[in-house]
């Protein structure tokens, strides 16, 4: 109770309320995310249960009812009688849960190595910043890309679909860990030298429990700033790989399969098979990226 | 060195020519491309002092005198390059041994930054208990509880204030905390490096005064690191002078304020301005320090010493014994200098 | 009696935050006659330094003279445009910094900057006023002045840089210069060489001096006049001298109590209790009262202005009746 109170009476929710722009970023996304969490209450079919599709419902038009069953659908439907509304839904649910798991990867994975980097320095330093260095000299996509077609190449086909949400929350995290390690290691080569953490060498305090307990506290704020945009990123990414055919497989369709199916629809006049998971990815990354940025500003009032 | 300690009891802290030797030089591209060699500098040069249990040892000098690394030295956070610390008689070798875990209960120190010395994301209570837990001093939960309420009366705040974080206090509360960590061990000897040189003064005479007190009260040992004589004055029993990483003057406090020896110890005094000296016309003090990387030959001191001869560029002067202590210096040594009794 | 060089009335600075204006500087008044070295000084927070900079034009946004007058020779000054203000700054008032980085600028060497000053602000060919800087910089006793001046500011050590700063702030003969912690960032033995070269070169040059300072020593040894300054207001204003020796106001003398001195080894020091208080809570009436030892009721209520006691001004209700005493006497 106290630590809402606190949350409620400090700068951050303050310059949070003054702007409209973080608030309405907010609200779009929560809204996005809860009806990704509860899309099984919501949604009106399981659209990917045959046995709750039926086929005379295809290509119904938004709002319009359907000319063979009368039933109406608000976004539409597909070629197999797929509630548009639903797939959306659903799709939602795997583009967060793949956005949401390759940046945690990427967290953890950058942090710790940018911890170590700047802690130790010297030449553990020198080898990950390397690495990381010609890493960022790749588009991230193509590392992605890369790392998925090499996963791919060593799953036998049978496992292939039930990993290919895995292998693509590897990609995606692999190729964004960089970032995180090179805030991180800033922020550590900055903390280690104060004399809080000398404090903490003098009583005979272990590397590792000075990194973990006394310098990583101090570079998470950045840390978050930087997790918010990459989860924009991330999930544009995701929607990608999977328009070009190597994210999400058909039977578990995110955002960016629903567009890539719904493209071949586009001059055939069924607009809305392709608009709406469009408009929702868009709405989406870009409330994300919004929140990300006001949050980036209100931790460093020294930008305004 | 100093022979005044009597010989019964070994001081608590004896330290023989300590050198630290830092690596400045450019990184090995640059020296390559620029046919530099590398470069050295002498931060601490064969320093030796003998520090008695009870009393409060100054090491008073300016920027580049190497007063930081010795402090750094003394509780282990850097690495002599050459010499030897004993601590009531033991080496001072820092690893995790044992021995050296327990020897680490003894000494602690207080640093310079009220702001940066406390980790921002820690509770008060939580930032003082840390040295009794990791050193093994205290174990049981609601002992330690009890023993930081107990720290936080000592300094003069409130237990309730445990609960609250750095950033809710003003710097001298904020050293009144690093105050009480210090003491969580229970040591014997505090490095204090320039406890008060971020403070104002009002408030710097509030935590001077506590140290003073918790001195007296615990019994505890000082090495007190600053620029400001007047605070070492009224610190320090005995005050060691440094001068380019070298240590130029030692002597009982009142004797060096009264009767200063070497000529750079007297500039310094002459230098400092001082409220009982409205007015006053001040000797016009020589130059700047050098360049401690290309430190000058012989006396390091030679260049702004208006009593330096031939003997002083060519010869590292030896300490010498004074009248008030020792020093290193070629004319106190000859007895050319004027005496420079002050009233 | 004549005008004052410098007149500050009522000077009240503000910050605005989401929880109302914060009061930094409030009510400070003080004249400044020609020629003359005034200190300021006072604790961290205290709105010594925003006194400062109000003077010349500088505040950093969102602080701002929410009220009073600046005037310099009886003219106004805190009103002006910032075109208007830049002509002064410079030409009528030159600064000194804290840190001498500041104020150089280090892409330029130390005769362009000094030559961009002089002509800017005096009619003078290039190689007068090479010239002029030249002599400025002799005076201020940097070494082979008319080598050096083409070297670039890191060339310079602390000491010289900041005595390049004081060449720079006389450059355009001003008739004050406002120096704020001019030798915080010196060493000792520096800092001694640097107040000298300040007093002496602003009193050959004539110009009056505002140093700003926490050190109680530097203004001893370089003010006439001395005013101290506690939670953004003026405690205690007078000559120096009768001020550290005989402090009226009880923050005063705790003040001066509290600096440990050379001359003798007292045991403990005089100690003022707590510390000042943030801006967003500045009790009623005197705002040293909880920390006042001497504290009656009326403290409490009603804030004190300055009261002439002697040859000075105190802000203490302790006074007030030995004003009203001599004047009906």
């Amino acid at each position: 109770m106290e630590a809402v109170s606190n949350f409620l009476a400090s700068d951050l929710f303050y310059r949070f309320r003054k702007s409209p722009v973080a608030v309405i970023a907010f609200i779009v996304t929560a809204l996005l995310v809860l009806s990704a969490l509860f899309a099984p209450w919501i949604a009106p079919q399981n659209p990917f249960d045959p046995g709750s599709l039926n086929l005379m419902n295809g290509f119904s038009q938004p709002g319009v009812p359907n000319q063979f069953t009368g039933e109406t659908f608000m976004l539409g439907t597909d070629d197999q009688g797929r509630d548009v509304f639903s797939t959306i839904l659903y799709g939602l649910r795997i583009s967060l849960f793949v956005g949401f798991s390759a940046v945690m990867f990427a967290m953890v994975l950058g942090s710790v190595l940018g911890l170590i980097a700047g802690y130790t320095g010297g030449r553990t330093d020198t080898i990950i910043m390397r690495i990381a260095d010609i890493q960022l000299t790749f588009p991230a996509i193509l590392v992605a890309l890369l790392i998925f077609g090499i996963a791919k190449g060593i799953t036998p086909p049978s496992y292939r679909n039930e990993v290919a949400i895995w292998v693509l929350i590897l990609a995606i995290g692999l190729s964004d860990w960089v970032q995180f390690a090179r805030v991180v290691r800033g922020a550590t080569l900055v903390e280690r030298n104060k004399e809080y953490v000398q404090a903490a060498k003098l009583i005979g305090r272990k590397p590792m429990a000075i990194m973990l307990k006394h310098i990583l506290p101090n570079t998470l704020g950045p840390v978050l700033v930087i997790a918010t945009i990459s989860l924009a990123l991330a999930i544009i990414a995701e929607a990608t790989l999977s328009f070009l055919g190597v994210g999400a497989p058909p039977t578990q369709p995110s955002l960016g399969t629903l567009i890539r199916i719904g493209q071949g629809f586009l001059f055939s006049g069924e607009y809305w098979i392709l608009l709406y998971p469009a408009v929702t990815l868009l709405a989406l990354a870009l409330s994300v990226n919004l929140l990300g940025d006001w949050l980036r500003d209100a931790l460093n009032p020294k930008l305004k | 060195m100093s022979k005044t300690s009597t010989p019964a009891e070994t001081p608590l802290l004896q330290v023989s020519n300590l050198t630290r030797i830092f690596d400045v030089s450019k990184p090995w591209l640059n020296r390559v491309v620029e046919r530099e060699p590398k470069q050295f500098l002498r931060a601490v040069d064969n320093v030796s002092f003998e520090i008695r249990k009870g009393e409060t040892l100054a090491l008073v000098g300016e920027s580049g005198s190497g007063k930081s690394t010795v402090a750094k030295m003394l509780v282990g956070l850097l690495d002599p390059s050459e010499g030897t610390i004993l601590f009531d008689g033991q080496p001072m070798i820092m690893n995790s041994s044992e021995r050296m875990m327990e020897l680490r209960k003894r000494f602690q120190m207080i640093f310079q930054s009220p702001y940066a010395s406390l980790n921002p994301r820690w509770k008060v209570a939580d930032i003082i208990a840390e040295p009794m837990i990791v050193l093994g001093v205290e174990k049981d939960s609601a002992k330690i509880e009890a023993r930081v309420d107990d720290l936080l009366g000592l300094v003069g705040l409130s237990a309730a204030d445990g609960s609250k974080f750095p950033h809710e206090f003003s710097g001298g509360q904020r050293q009144r905390i690093a105050i009480a960590r210090a003491l969580s061990s229970s040591p014997e000897f505090i490095v204090c490096d320039e406890p008060t040189s971020a403070l104002d003064v009002s408030v710097q005479a509030q935590i001077l005064n506590l140290m003073r007190d918790l001195q007296d009260q615990l019994g505890l040992t000082y090495l007190f690191i600053s620029h400001d004589l007047s605070v070492v004055r009224h610190m320090a029993n005995r005050i060691g002078v440094l001068y380019l990483g070298a240590l130029v003057e030692i002597a009982d406090s009142k004797e060096l304020f009264k009767a200063p020896q070497h000529p750079y110890t007297r500039m310094l005094l002459d230098a400092v301005p001082d409220l009982e000296m409205t007015g006053r016309q001040r000797k016009e003090v020589e130059g700047e320090i050098p360049n401690p990387i290309n430190p000058p030959s012989g006396c390091t001191f030679h260049p702004r010493c208006p009593f330096a001869n031939d003997r002083c560029k060519r010869e590292v002067p030896l300490w010498t014994q004074t009248r008030t202590g020792v020093a290193a210096c070629h004319g106190v040594e000859e007895g050319r200098i004027p005496s420079a009794e002050m009233a | 009696m004549t005008t004052p060089l410098l007149s500050v009335r009522d000077l009240v600075i503000e910050f605005p935050t989401r929880h109302g204006p914060l009061t930094a500087v409030d009510g400070v008044s003080f004249d400044l006659a020609a020629g003359e070295v005034l200190g300021v000084v006072g604790e961290s927070g205290a709105g010594k330094s925003l006194t400062g900079s109000a003077i010349i034009g500088l505040l950093d946004p969102p602080g701002h003279i929410a009220s009073g007058e600046i005037y310099l020779k009886g003219e106004r000054i805190d009103n002006l445009r910032a075109e208007d203000m830049r002509a002064i700054r410079g030409r009528r008032i030159g600064m000194v910094f804290q840190d001498p980085l500041t104020s150089l600028n280090p892409l330029y060497t130390i005769a362009d900057q000094l030559i961009e000053t002089i002509r800017t602000h005096l009619r003078l060919s290039e190689r007068e006023a090479r010239q002029r800087a030249i002599g400025l910089l002799d005076d201020v006793g940097i070494p082979a002045a008319s080598r050096r001046i083409d070297d670039y500011p890191h060339q310079f050590s602390g000491g010289m840089r900041q005595r390049v700063v004081i060449a720079l702030a006389l450059a355009a003969e001003p008739e004050l210069v406002i120096a704020d912690e001019p030798t915080t960032a010196l060493d000792v033995s520096v800092q001694a060489q640097i107040i000298d070269v300040l007093k002496e070169q602003c009193t050959q040059h004539g110009a009056s001096v505002i140093l700003i300072t926490h050190d109680m020593g530097v203004i001893a040894e370089t003010a006439d006049r001395v005013a101290v300054m506690y939670s953004g207001r003026i405690a205690e204003i007078g000559p120096v001298r009768e001020i550290i020796q005989n402090a009226k106001h009880p923050y005063t003398s705790g003040l001066m109590g509290s600096i440990p001195t050379l001359a003798q080894e007292e045991d403990r020091l005089v100690q003022i209790p707590g510390s000042m208080p943030r801006l967003s809570d500045i009790p009623p009436g005197c705002p040293f009262n909880p920390r006042c030892d001497k504290v009656f009721d009326k403290c409490r209520v009603q804030r004190p202005a300055l009261i002439p006691v002697e040859n000075r001004q105190v802000a203490c209700w302790l006074y007030e009746e030995a004003t009203t005493n001599e004047v009906a006497t």
